[in-house]
């Protein structure tokens, strides 16, 4: 790659990286001393060992990533056979309207959309507490799993979980592909199965891996509807430990790095087993020529 | 052109019977009739819209006829799902799945109907030899040429012994040399096979060098079918002549025995004649001499054969094929004599 940059610009890539490096190491490495170094008490990491003995740290965080593969799986069963749907059917117009539909939470501020959540929700016990759905109601909102959380998360998600699905699928040629496994004896669910979603592996994992780092993130909505997932848990527990709240941050970005390095690893390995030998154009043309002399 | 071996007729009858699809208000086959032999190679040319690629498709059930039948071996397969259908198809753009090497795509079929690993992998890998990749099996397809590709998509369609063999212009994005040389290996290997096999193609070069008969379609319906060099010579409608090859169209009359008088030789006439005041002519079946009244004004070698342009004294523009050595006597602008030779004309339709 390196030759592909004239000299002369060479230097000045030393440069953006350090400064990007600095913006980036600098407020990570004072949140480091800050939890490290105590004033009176020097070198210590209490802070971290009592993450993990703080109260509710588990629970929050179990409910957090609960909630986030609850999201993916729903957000991906909603958006992939539509998408999959609209691709087959090569209707030009079932597709604009999906990508609307799919683009527009984006516009909408997560405050808006809670401020229309607990609107709807206060319905239950003021108009509903006479009808079974008021139990439908209370369920949805149990602090345990707060099921109104994960429907909020996917509407969210969905421009993200959506986008990345499209950019997947334009990659491949969808219906190309169903017709020749169908020509080879594929049923329609052993083609999808089979022939499209091994090829929508990226485009799936990066989906799943953006509505995860959302939901994770999470904190206008679970807080504004009284729940206690990671992130609110993370502010709520700086009250009254600030040196605990900052490790914890700490230890969540550390997590989510680690999450991602793990899921570039799987790509990696992936790649490298089925691209050993990269193509340029002119690879594929001298063969081009072999076989015509052949 | 055609390439002739002895033909193993073993494979099954296609017979197609009045097939007929709209799409809204557009007729893309309107009334197809079509009988295919045992073993033999049937190109479907057209120009695009002529319906040639929704009859493949219903063929391979990708597409539902409104109404029609096709027959393979007399029964009817119309309401067959594609996934039941004894076809195998290789498509026009690159359709070997992704993430499967090239061997494990042959063996896709295979997987589909539960053959056992071991034979699988036999299998395929005769197939890959059969179409001249022993050694790519391992290989995924973005790591193969266009050519690889495709020939790994034909070993893909054949691997589970279909009756009828679909081409849906398999070699139309190939490079030109590449395709020259998939297009004699499929013949060779369908004339091997024995296998039926229907192939749709705009390309009438491929069409009449590949295929025991050539079936002209236009606008959902056929045209003619008939052998390459009985298309060529005589061409049952105007549409067909001036599709199939380069045809001259030139001014004459009808002299009253029933022959026609054309550039003031009397010719015989082909076919029924009506009140044909136009005649259809090859190049080659024109004949140039030095002086007279006509002009040269253009010329392309083409190696054996350079075809000149002339335009006649009554300014109708006509093309003219001659050996090169004797076309190179006349440059443009020379004067010359443009003489039909004594063969039996066509006569031209209004349209053409």
């Amino acid at each position: 790659m390196a030759r592909l940059i004239p000299a002369g610009v060479r230097p000045w890539r030393g440069v953006v990286l350090g400064a990007a490096g600095l913006y980036f190491l600098v407020p990570l490495l004072a949140a480091l001393v800050f939890t490290v170094d105590v004033p009176n008490q020097g070198f210590t990491l209490d802070s971290y060992t009592q993450i993990f003995s703080a109260d509710g740290f588990t629970t929050a965080l179990l409910l957090s990533l609960g909630l986030g593969l609850t999201t993916v799986a729903l957000a991906l069963l909603l958006t992939l056979p539509a998408a999959l749907a609209v691709r087959l059917s090569g209707s030009g117009r079932l597709r604009a309207v999906l990508e609307v539909v799919c683009t527009l939470p984006l516009v909408v501020p997560p405050v808006a959309l809670v401020a229309g959540i607990g609107t709807v929700l206060k319905w239950g016990p003021d108009h509903l507490a006479s009808t079974p759905l008021y139990e439908t109601f209370v369920a949805v909102q149990d602090p345990e799993f707060p099921i109104v959380l994960v429907l909020a998360y996917v509407v969210m998600a969905l421009p993200f979980v959506y986008r990345s699905l499209e950019a997947g699928l334009r990659a491949v040629d969808v219906r190309t592909l169903v017709e020749a496994a169908r020509d080879l004896g594929a049923s329609w669910p052993r083609a999808i199965v089979s022939v499209v979603l091994p090829n929508l592996r990226t485009a799936l994992l990066n989906a799943s891996f953006l509505a995860l780092a959302l939901v994770l993130g999470e904190f206008t909505v679970a807080q504004l509807l009284g729940f206690q997932p990671f992130a609110v848990w993370i502010v709520q527990a700086s009250g009254s430990n600030a040196q605990l709240s900052v490790a914890v941050s700490l230890l969540s970005l550390v997590l989510t790095w680690v999450l991602l390095l793990v899921l570039t690893a799987v790509f990696r390995t992936r790649a490298a087993r089925s691209a050993r030998a990269p193509r340029p154009a002119k690879n594929r043309s001298d063969k081009n020529k072999k076989e015509a002399g052949a | 052109m055609t390439i002739t071996d002895a033909p193993a007729r073993t494979g099954t009858a296609l017979r197609i019977r009045g097939l007929r699809r709209t799409f809204g208000s557009a007729v893309a086959l309107d009334g197809l009739d079509l009988d295919v032999a045992p073993g033999e190679l049937l190109a479907l040319l057209g120009p695009s819209g002529c319906g040639k690629t929704t009859a493949l498709r219903v063929l391979a059930g990708f597409e539902r006829p409104d109404s029609g039948q096709v027959l393979l071996d007399g029964e009817d397969i119309v309401p067959v799902p594609a996934n039941r259908r004894d076809t195998g198809m290789v498509f026009q753009s690159y359709s070997l799945f992704p993430h499967l090497t090239a061997a494990e795509n042959v063996a896709f079929g295979m997987r589909m109907r539960k053959v056992a690993a071991a034979e699988r992998r036999t299998r395929a890998a005769e197939l890959l030899e059969l179409v001249g990749l022993p050694d790519h099996g391992g290989r995924y397809p973005h790591q193969l040429s266009g050519g690889q590709q495709q020939r790994v998509a034909l070993a893909r369609a054949l691997a589970l012994r279909p009756r009828l063999l679909l081409l849906d212009e398999p070699l139309s994005a190939l490079d030109a040399q590449v395709r020259v040389n998939l297009r004699e290996e499929i013949r060779r290997l369908q004339l091997e096979l024995g296998i039926t096999t229907v192939f749709v193609t705009h390309d009438q070069e491929e069409a009449l060098s590949m295929a025991d008969r050539v079936a002209v379609m236009r606008g959902g319906r056929l045209e003619q079918c008939a052998t390459p060099a009985e298309l060529y010579d005589r061409p049952a409608t105007a549409f067909v002549a001036s599709f199939i090859g380069t045809m001259n169209r030139i001014p004459g009359r009808l002299a009253s025995d029933g022959q026609a008088e054309v550039l003031g030789v009397t010719l015989p006439v082909d076919g029924p004649a009506g009140g044909a005041t136009a005649f259809l002519l090859r190049p080659e079946a024109l004949d140039v001499t030095a002086d007279g009244p006509d002009t040269v004004i253009g010329s392309s070698f083409h190696g054996a054969s350079t075809r000149l342009r002339v335009r006649l004294a009554d300014g109708t523009e006509v093309k003219a094929d001659l050996p090169s050595h004797a076309a190179g006597a006349f440059g443009a602008g020379a004067a010359v004599t443009v003489r039909p030779q004594r063969r039996p004309v066509l006569v031209a339709g209004e349209e053409a």
